[in-house]
């Protein structure tokens, strides 16, 4: 359902030669000896952080700016506080529209909807969907997480579509917004949700704004890619005959590009669904509201209800609009009436009452069952890898210098992935300690890579079994598509309830957001190994783990290094977010950013802090996929 | 409907703004909670917030005949609430003296609408068994002697000390560092997360050092002994960096919205008056946790069996 | 009368600042010198030809010859770095984008290699494309689509989309979009490449009929010597981007230009091509001849059964005036001998 979507990764750096290589492993081992050494000289007691490094006061200097001029300044109230009417009268225009259909009204043009785009089967998990809602208690919250959905769905077309097509058409808006992409792709939902508050205060304006940016690079980027896969000699063939540029636009390369305009709409409207719920911190309605409530709670059961409509809607969304993608002559002849009767259904005042279903007390039992009885394996476990891998982890950064580890990340950086990727990540890295961050970034990074450690082992692991098992993939890949349309913070909540507040209930929460993608990856790797190679190692004589281990590993080594690059973002992303249960460091600077006034600067430096990790991380991963993979 | 007619003023709004520029409360010149309108109540995240809140808009609805839109809002957003016309009203504050300057005194979007009645009171707690063990471990002086005890994977090698959600009102950091504690400061995310540590602590036997406060149900189950923290004076506070004393007893109190206060008639009325007990609100806190019930329930079986202490703030000629 | 096409000493180069290498000594360089030294790939070099009316011209070269490009340059597909181009007297290269749209709509369309056909839109939708661009009317659009699907056979699949159809179909759709806008000028740009050997066939007859019928002035692009030496009038060869021969199928055949055009046509049955004038050879005087005489065009081929039941020498006449003889002697070597030697 959710395809995985990566970044373009076009430039293939030339195969080494023998020699390189070797070279390369001299070089490498000189490093990190001379990083050991210089650590062991250097190494430093881990003073802690600053509590008001220059960057919280001058961040905080901003906010009481904004605060002070906000009914003042002309960009106020001349722009921003127009965007943000705007936005508010879109939404509530869109909420008004939803509600006002009713239950029964919504279900039947939904439902309609969903048959004249894919069919009675579609139509029928529609209706199914939607009623599900009503089912569950959660039929006002859903209108609202639909309608702000929508709505950022909405403006994410309007704006994302025309750039995506200017992109792809004209050179230098394409090559200006590559790397401005790169970054909001990589940009945690927590970073910037404070900035948002800042600019746009809180409630549905601000949570439309922030869904917008974060799903919007994904409408460019499809959108630039559906255009510009336009087949050549079709926009050749309407030249010759004399289109304008407007006709070879509206009657070429839009309609040509429609199923991958369709895919960027299904994409946008995934992301867009997943940063709506996350934006209930920031007073948005909705169904995010009872997942953070059930959070607060640590109320599981209350929160699978919420989630399970999450899902619910994710699913209906996205067969439907795939549905729409698929390229099929439409019966208006039966179209049209089921269409006037899903009107006629929705002008009737149908009262919205429903039996009720919940499964909040069977999940709470369960979970307290196994709280109760599996309490001494979840401490062991959770106290083993803490003392085993975090600990010393954490201790070796918090320890390393700032400008040693600046040093380090450039030198890696230089070996992998290249100069311009090295001195970006290295660039971050000095970053981080100029935020007065350094020590908060260190330990959120220390998780990260335990997380992400996690994260491919099981990934690959899993990815590896139903790369061999057509079965097994085939109960794995529903499974895989509900797991990633689950918006990353409903993960915290089991991991809650089992660990605690800790830093490795994060990491359980990551290691269960960031592991579907990297399975995908890795058995889509596995599997893109040419049949006549794995035939011609099959008749030399391979045993199957020959076969795994020097043919299929091997040369899915492009999926894995992609699946380390996708994992790590991913895991970075909801590592930020366990600042909400104990994990601390940068993700909890965020979170008390926006909740205690005194702490507000470092919370917006702490949002930039994970950024510049982000982009540390995934210049470091990517340069290394695009260096070393396979072209 | 409601919402339509709402739509329709924004248009209006935006079109008569457009020579002015548009200010940030734009768009919310619907007079808040006139003639039998919407109450926006913030809800903070914890349990006892709740209970005033549902008895509130229990009454509101019920018996005033308002419509009552709960915000689930972290305490400093809701204050933000004020300006943006998100919010009418806080019904339990806890001192904040620097967002009342701000939002009070300086943009003059909100006024105190009276105490709640309830005391708060925050401090630092062990479970009581471990008090029965170690009787001077009450004593701030001697949490060093014991650090070894509190410590978990979470602490780095020091004693732990488990506060709650990072929204809340607390200078344990500072406090840590001040007096020099051999501790460090976890952060569990919400009271939920506190409360069942601390459950935790007392059934399993384990030790835990734990931030929190009262009026809180808890204290009716289970027993905590509070660890005396240097005294506090007046003002002792007053540099959130430099404190080294203990909390003050917050005299919690109503913050309303200065548009609500102005045209909020009965609602803004019944809020203002509303007073009660800790206990009153502790017992409404059980019923919402530890009873299954929801918010309408537990407020619900409140009012029926606490008449005379409702009555009297409904206002007079409503 | 004006040539329907003129083009003269046109250039297309490709690569950074082309304009420097027209008409200085760079444009002396071989192609491969040329991109060693500027980084420039002189795609057309100094190129020059007339179509006449109702001519079928074809361009011949292989893959990299600079065919396409020549035929792109014509209606500014493809902008020509220098050079002339007119068409109908008129010159292509000064005209603004709107006439030149003009002209692409109204005078000259264009076949392609890929068929370049729009997947979403039906058969008649395609072939309508170019009146509907022009702004004609729904109902006359589909009228004349119709028509000319009818005309290259496609009646019955108005409605079906382009990936419904085979190869050869799509290529009619093709041809039918081109033919809808009755432009005076058709350019196919290796049209039946992509086809298989049959149907390449069918769809050549089809373009000879087509011509036979409605009489345009083609200009077809191929690397396909029969398919070149089949459909054209004249056939330009060329190759690196420059022009090594003009002239009609027997011209190439009987008297190549250089070694090129001879390995070129080395193995084409010349019986085919040639006609009696290539073997002819003068009459002795006194000479005794058949009494029904042969003419100059006759195909070799068509002669051999004459000529060789012939008991003395035919004459070959052109008009009525007599320019020579063949007999047997003549005959044998045309229809033996593929490989002529190279004039030098």
């Amino acid at each position: 359902m959710t395809a995985v979507l990566t970044r373009p990764t076009s430039d293939v750096a030339e195969p080494e030669s023998p020699r390189r290589r070797a070279t390369g492993r001299t070089v490498s081992g000189i490093l990190i000896v001379a990083t050991v050494v210089a650590y062991l000289v250097f190494h430093t007691t881990a003073a802690a952080d600053a509590p008001d490094a220059a960057a919280f006061r001058f961040l905080g200097d901003v906010r009481d700016w904004v605060d002070a001029n906000r009914d003042t300044h002309p960009v106020f109230l001349y722009g921003v506080n127009y965007l943000r009417l705007g936005v508010r009268l879109l939404v509530d225009v869109v909420r008004a529209a939803l509600a006002g259909l009713g239950l029964a009204g919504l279900v039947a043009i939904a439902g309609a909807i969903a048959f004249v785009l894919g069919g009675w089967r579609t139509a029928l998990l529609a209706v199914a969907g939607l009623l599900g809602f009503g089912l569950l208690g959660l039929w006002p919250e859903s209108v609202d997480t639909l309608a702000l959905t929508l709505t950022a769905v909405l403006l994410s077309v309007l704006i994302g579509v025309p750039l995506g097509i200017l992109a792809a058409r004209v050179r230098w808006v394409g090559a200006a917004l590559r790397p401005l992409l790169d970054v909001m792709q990589i940009l945690p939902t927590f970073a910037y949700l404070a900035p948002m508050t800042l600019l746009f205060l809180i409630g549905s304006p601000a949570a439309v704004v922030a869904t917008l940016i974060y799903a919007v690079p994904v409408t460019i980027r499809i959108t630039e890619l559906g255009i510009a896969g336009v087949a050549p000699s079709a926009v050749e063939a309407a030249t010759a005959l004399g289109s304008t540029r407007r006709q070879l636009l509206t009657k070429v390369r839009l309609p040509m590009a429609r199923p991958t305009l369709v895919l960027a709409v299904n994409q946008t409207i995934m992301m867009a669904l997943s940063m709506v719920v996350v934006t209930a911190l920031i007073d948005a309605p909705g169904l995010g509201v009872n997942i953070l409530r059930a959070l607060e709670r640590v109320n599981v059961g209350a929160a699978f209800d919420a989630g399970l409509a999450i899902v619910i809607m994710a699913i209906v969304l996205d067969r439907v609009t795939t549905a729409a993608a698929r390229r099929r002559r439409r019966d208006w002849r039966i179209a049209v009436p089921v269409l006037a009767a899903a009107a006629v259904i929705a002008v009737l005042p149908i009262p919205d009452g429903l039996p009720r279903i919940s499964f909040a007390k069977p999940v709470n039992d369960l979970t307290s069952w196994v709280e109760l009885h599996w309490y001494d394996s979840t401490e062991g476990l959770k106290n083993t890898i803490s003392t085993v891998l975090l600990n010393p982890l954490e201790n070796l950064l918090v320890t390393t210098p700032w400008w040693l580890f600046t040093l380090a990340v450039l030198g890696f950086g230089l070996l992998v992935a290249g100069w311009r990727a090295a001195l970006i990540a290295g660039a971050a890295a000095a970053g981080l300690s100029a935020l007065g961050l350094y020590q908060h970034s260190m330990q959120t990074l220390a998780t990260v890579l335990v997380a992400t450690a996690l994260t491919m082992l099981l990934g690959i692991a899993a990815g590896v079994l139903s790369a061999r098992h057509d079965r097994l993939a085939a109960i794995t890949r529903p499974v895989l598509d509900a797991a990633q349309t689950m918006p990353s913070f409903v993960y915290l909540l089991p991991a809650v309830a089992l660990f605690g507040a800790s830093r490795f209930t994060a990491i359980v929460a990551a290691v269960i957001y960031a592991v579907p993608p990297v399975v995908r990856l890795v058995e889509r790797g596995i599997r893109d190994v040419p049949a006549t190679v794995v035939e011609a190692a099959l008749s030399a004589g391979s045993t199957p783990r020959q076969l795994l281990w020097k043919v299929q590993l091997p040369m899915a080594r492009g999926g894995l290094l992609l699946a380390a690059n996708q994992g790590i973002v991913m895991v970075l992303a909801m590592v930020v977010v366990g600042g909400l249960v104990g994990a601390g460091a940068l993700g909890y600077d965020v979170v008390a950013g926006f909740s205690q006034r005194e702490d507000f600067g470092r919370g917006l430096a702490a949002g930039l802090a994970i950024v510049l990790l982000g982009v540390l991380l995934d210049r470091l991963t990517q340069g290394f996929h695009r260096a070393k993979g396979p072209s | 409907m409601k919402n339509r007619q709402l739509s329709i003023a924004m248009v209006v709004t935006l079109l008569l703004a457009g020579c002015g520029g548009a200010k940030s409360d734009a768009g919310d010149n619907k007079p808040s909670a006139g003639s039998k309108g919407t109450v926006k109540l913030a809800i903070n995240p914890w349990v006892g917030y709740e209970a005033n809140a549902d008895v509130l808009a229990y009454l509101l609805e019920h018996q005033l005949g308002y419509t009552v839109e709960k915000k689930n809002l972290k305490e400093e957003i809701s204050w933000q609430g004020f300006e943006t016309g998100e919010v009418d009203a806080i019904v339990e504050n806890w001192g904040h003296d620097d967002l009342k300057k701000t939002y009070i005194e300086e943009k003059k979007v909100a006024v105190e609408a009276g105490p709640t009645g309830n005391t708060g009171v925050i401090g630092w707690y062990v479970p009581q068994w471990l008090a029965d063990e170690h009787p001077d471990i009450t004593d701030w002086n001697n949490l060093n002697k014991y650090a070894d005890l509190f410590k978990t994977s979470e602490s780095g090698g020091k004693g732990q000390l488990l506060d709650g959600d990072p929204s809340y009102v607390t200078n344990d950091e500072a406090l840590v560092g001040n007096l020099k504690l051999n501790y460090k400061v976890v952060y569990s995310g919400s009271e939920a997360a506190l409360i069942k540590a601390a459950q935790q602590a007392t059934a399993q036997k384990k030790p835990l050092l734990f931030y929190f406060y009262e009026p809180q149900w808890l204290f009716a189950k289970e027993k905590y002994a509070r660890v005396k923290l240097p005294a506090y004076s007046a003002g002792c506070d007053a540099d959130p960096k430099k404190v080294a004393c203990d909390y003050p007893d917050y005299k919690l109190d109503k913050i309303v919205s200065k548009k609500f206060a102005d045209t909020g008639g009965a609602a803004y009325g019944l809020i203002k008056n509303f007073t009660w007990t800790n206990d009153d609100q502790n017992l409404v806190s059980d019923y919402l946790t530890n009873q299954g019930m929801s918010a309408d329930q537990a407020a619900e079986k409140w009012v029926k069996e606490h008449e005379s202490t409702w009555k009297p703030w409904i206002p007079a000629g409503s | 009368m004006t040539p329907t096409i003129a083009v003269r000493q046109l250039w297309k180069v490709f690569g950074p600042r082309p304009e420097r290498v027209v008409g200085t000594p760079l444009a002396d360089l071989s192609r491969a010198e040329l991109r060693a030294r500027t980084g420039c790939l002189a795609a057309v070099r100094d190129v020059s030809f007339e179509v006449a009316r109702n001519e079928v011209f074809v361009v011949m070269g292989l893959s990299g010859s600079g065919k396409s490009t020549l035929v792109r340059c014509l209606t500014r597909l493809i902008e020509p770095t220098s050079g002339e181009i007119e068409i109908d007297g008129e010159a292509v290269r000064e005209m603004s984008a709107k006439r030149l749209r003009e002209l692409r709509r109204h005078r000259v369309a264009m076949v392609f290699q890929h068929f370049g056909l729009l997947p979403h839109r039906s058969v008649l939708d395609n072939a309508g494309y170019g009146l509907e661009i022009q702004g004609v009317g729904r109902a006359e659009r589909r009228r004349r689509a119709a028509e000319v699907l009818e005309l290259v056979g496609l009646t019955g699949h108005e409605q079906q989309l382009p990936e419904e159809l085979s190869g050869g179909m799509q290529q009619r759709v093709g041809l039918a979009r081109a033919l809808a806008t009755d432009p005076a000028v058709l350019l196919f740009d290796e049209p039946f490449s992509a086809l298989d050997p049959l149907i390449r066939r069918d769809m050549q007859a089809e373009v000879r009929r087509l011509h036979a019928e409605v009489g345009k002035t083609l200009v077809f692009i191929t690397h396909d010597l029969a398919e070149a030496l089949t459909l054209g009038d004249r056939i330009a060869v060329l190759r690196d981007g420059e022009l090594v021969q003009v002239g009609t199928p027997e011209e190439l055949v009987g008297a190549p230009a250089d070694g090129y055009v001879a390995d070129f046509v080395r193995d084409v049955p010349r019986a085919d091509v040639l006609t009696v004038r290539w073997i002819m050879r003068p009459a002795v005087d006194g000479e005794e001849c058949e009494d029904t005489p042969l003419p100059s065009g006759t195909v070799i081929r068509d002669a051999v059964a004459r000529v060789l039941r012939a008991e003395r020498p035919i004459a070959v006449v052109d008009g009525g005036e007599r320019v020579g003889v063949v007999d047997a002697e003549q005959l044998l070597p045309a229809l033996l001998g593929h490989r002529r030697q190279v004039p030098a």
